[in-house]
């Protein structure tokens, strides 16, 4: 029978990648440098960091994927540290009730969430900024509880032990182990909900909200045809995202070359 | 004589109080000793130190430390620290940060912290290390700061849980003897868990010797390698041969069907293990030891040979410094002081059971046959389902409570699950001289002696075979 070679094994995903990473990037690229007659220029540069719009919805989704992520850490690392420390032998079950919400269908969760708000709030209009960071928290949760409750399984519970041992009580073993050694997790947890939380317009939009994000910026763009200003804008954002990827997976490395000793 | 240290008073423990898996455990421990405990894995050894820690409570009983019960306390308000068998260490943190992780949660200045992880790094041989991540660390070196975390915070007690299980033997061989100068040097009191026998032989000053969750001998070195006090701590320090035997006359034992003086004054007719260490067998010329024997095997073993003898059906295994020859007729003499009798446990296979039917009983978690007329003199089955006595009156069994006794020879076991009336696991066995003895537990936590030619392995799960006519019943009181 015959083998085939590694480099056989991957000319699919080279096609995929060409197709639809490489090229797109690259008329992105074209499109964010060159203006409305296909010439170069850096207005599209300049505009955006002139613009009050622009640097206004910029900040206003740095705001909100900081309170979403917060917020989301806040909510997910008791849950996940409370079900990593559990004695029960079962406890996959209650992880799987906490990921199960993931498997019914976005709109379907989003529509009862929006129920339940205007319900609550009356017309969902008149709290944009809150019903944004509420949407998203509970659409991003999972994404939290899951990387952390990893990390946090993965802590040898004899440091637990040696910690208590050494004479430290429960608040400094939770402060000096088990804290910094869940680290990686909570740094994958941000880095999943972080991101998403400054595109994903598609829940202030289910919440009539009339706000900007950063997603709804650049769609906005391109449904009135400027091309030219929606590709820098999304560049712009790519660059931003691909930094905070970068100092996470470093901060990450760090911590994950010191915990691989045993 | 020194005050004791750290007391254990009648300590208890199980998880789901169906099964112990330590009890009755009773130790003093003199300040400054080193103790060890030894026992194969499953023995309850590491429980017991873990109690000590604060890791687990103790079911029933107490831990007195300076006559004070400790046994509630959580173990970072105990002046005892844990070497751990995987190390433990705080992978976050270099070597510096590891040892000094107690020290800093005492509030030390940064200069006295300095100073003593310093002074510890010198005791373990790792001086000016202060700075490398734990990761760069060999097994070894690891081992070291393990110990260095812990001896820094100067404990009163050192429990040291099968520290050296993980390094390779030359290793292990340096570290025992570091350990026993390292305790010469601290003073401190070293609590020290082990399987290896040749660890705990080499290191304490007093060993305890588990099995089963119980203390079986509690003593020095020599005590436990001249004194064994039962069979199973003969068989597990050291080589041994064990025989049955039986008390001839006052200092007289009959084994292997020879007659050997012996320093045990016991009873005529007592029952009794015999052991033997090999190098207490000599070899003689036929007819001028105790017995003859035919040599079947002869191994150099570097600084003696090993020779195995036959004598009828018994082996004998010899150690000595001149080689045999296989297929020679040699004599066996044993000086009377290499021969230890130990008095066998009496009620082997007793057991308290209840009649189910006119001819079955329950005990043990199991339903054997049996014959119930032997229970009321003279009775008869009338159509083989009732009992009448021998008046003629019906006698009414189900439920009746009887004690069972079974003699060891007539138990046999199978791996056929459905052949025997109850299933069970092999928990030790002991070689006797020509057969085996084990020890098999039932689900319910009861044990069967049964002796066998051939060999099974621990673990194994086996029917316990008994036939009806050697079931002997007598009449129990109720315990209503």
């Amino acid at each position: 029978m015959k083998h085939f070679s590694r480099k056989q094994l991957s000319i699919p995903y080279v096609i995929f990648l060409v197709l639809f990473v490489i090229l797109p990037l690259l008329v992105v690229l074209y499109y964010a440098f060159t203006n409305g007659e296909g010439r170069f220029t850096m207005t599209n540069f300049i505009g955006f960091f002139t613009g009050t719009n622009t640097i206004g919805t910029l900040i206003y989704s740095l705001m909100i994927a900081v309170c979403v992520t917060t917020l989301c850490l806040l909510l997910a690392y008791p849950v996940a540290y409370i079900l990593a420390r559990s004695m029960f032998k079962r406890k996959y079950i209650i992880l799987m009730l906490f990921v199960l919400p993931m498997w019914i269908n976005f709109t379907l969760r989003i529509t009862a969430l929006k129920e339940i708000m205007t319900a609550i709030e009356g017309n969902l209009a008149y709290y944009p900024f809150l019903n944004s960071v509420i949407g998203m928290t509970y659409d991003f949760l999972p994404f939290m509880i899951l990387p952390i409750y990893n990390a946090l399984e993965k802590i040898d519970k004899n440091l637990f032990e040696a910690a208590s041992d050494l004479g430290a009580n429960s608040l400094v073993v939770f402060l000096k182990i088990t804290l910094p050694l869940s680290v990686p997790g909570i740094v994958s947890g941000i880095t999943m909900v972080f991101l998403p939380s400054m595109t994903n317009y598609v829940v202030l939009d289910m919440f009539y909200n009339s706000t900007y994000i950063m997603g709804s910026l650049i769609s906005s763009y391109f449904s009135a045809y400027d091309w030219n200003n929606g590709a820098m804008i999304s560049l712009i954002l790519l660059v931003i995202i691909f930094a905070i990827t970068l100092i996470a997976g470093k901060f990450e490395k760090d911590e994950e070359r010191k915990g691989a000793v045993l | 004589m020194s005050e004791n240290i750290i007391e254990l008073k009648g300590i208890r423990k199980s998880y789901d109080n169906t099964k112990d898996v330590v009890s009755d455990f009773n130790l003093e421990i003199k300040k400054g000793e080193f103790v060890t405990f030894l026992g194969p894995s499953g023995c309850g050894k590491t429980t017991t130190l873990r109690m000590i820690a604060g890791f687990e409570l103790p079911s029933e009983g107490q831990i007195l430390l300076h006559g004070k019960d400790i046994s509630e306390l959580p173990p970072n308000k105990r002046p005892v620290n844990t070497v751990f068998q995987r190390y433990a260490l705080f992978p976050h943190l270099n070597i510096r940060d590891n040892i000094a992780f107690g020290l800093k949660i005492k509030k030390m200045s940064k200069e006295e912290i300095d100073k003593k992880v310093a002074r510890v790094l010198k005791i373990v041989d790792l001086e000016g290390m202060e700075n490398r991540s734990i990761a760069t660390l060999s097994g070894g070196q690891q081992q070291r700061i393990a110990i260095a975390r812990a001896i820094v915070n100067e404990p009163e007690i050192l429990l040291l849980d099968e520290p050296l299980g993980a390094l390779d033997l030359k290793m292990r061989q340096e570290m025992q003897l570091e350990l026993k100068a390292m305790h010469e040097k601290l003073g401190m009191t070293f609590i020290y868990v082990t399987h290896d026998q040749e660890e705990a032989i080499t290191m304490s000053d007093k060993i305890v010797v588990m099995s089963d969750g119980k203390i079986q001998q509690i003593g020095t070195a020599e005590e436990i390698y001249n004194e064994p006090e039962n069979v199973f701590v003969a068989d597990f320090i050291g080589e041994s041969n064990i025989y049955n035997g039986v008390m001839t006359k006052r200092k007289e034992v009959q084994f292997c069907d020879a007659k050997f003086e012996c320093l045990d004054d016991l009873p005529t007719a007592t029952l009794t293990d015999v052991v033997v260490r090999p190098e207490d067998v000599n070899l003689t010329e036929p007819g001028k030891g105790q017995m003859n024997a035919t040599v079947i095997s002869n191994i150099f073993k570097g600084i003696h040979y090993q020779i195995v003898l036959q004598s009828g059906k018994n082996e004998i295994v010899a150690k000595s410094t001149k080689p045999a020859n296989v297929g020679d007729t040699v004599g066996v003499y044993i000086e009377p002081d290499g021969i230890h009798v130990i008095p066998a446990k009496q009620h082997l296979n007793h057991f308290e059971g209840v009649i189910t039917k006119y001819h079955t009983v329950e005990f043990a978690g199991g339903e054997f046959e049996c014959d119930v007329t032997q229970l009321f003199p003279g009775s008869y089955h009338d159509d083989k389902i009732h009992l009448f006595s021998k008046d003629g009156e019906r006698i009414h069994l189900t439920g009746m409570p009887v004690y069972v006794d079974i003699p060891v020879e007539y138990l046999d076991m199978s791996d056929d699950e459905t052949a025997g009336g109850v299933v069970g696991e092999i928990v030790s066995l002991i070689y006797v001289g020509d057969h085996y003895r084990y020890t098999v537990r039932t689900e319910s936590q009861e044990d069967f002696v049964i002796r066998d030619e051939d060999l099974w392995n621990e673990y194994d799960r086996v029917s316990v075979i008994i036939p009806p006519d050697q079931i002997k019943l007598t009449l129990r009181e109720s315990e209503e």
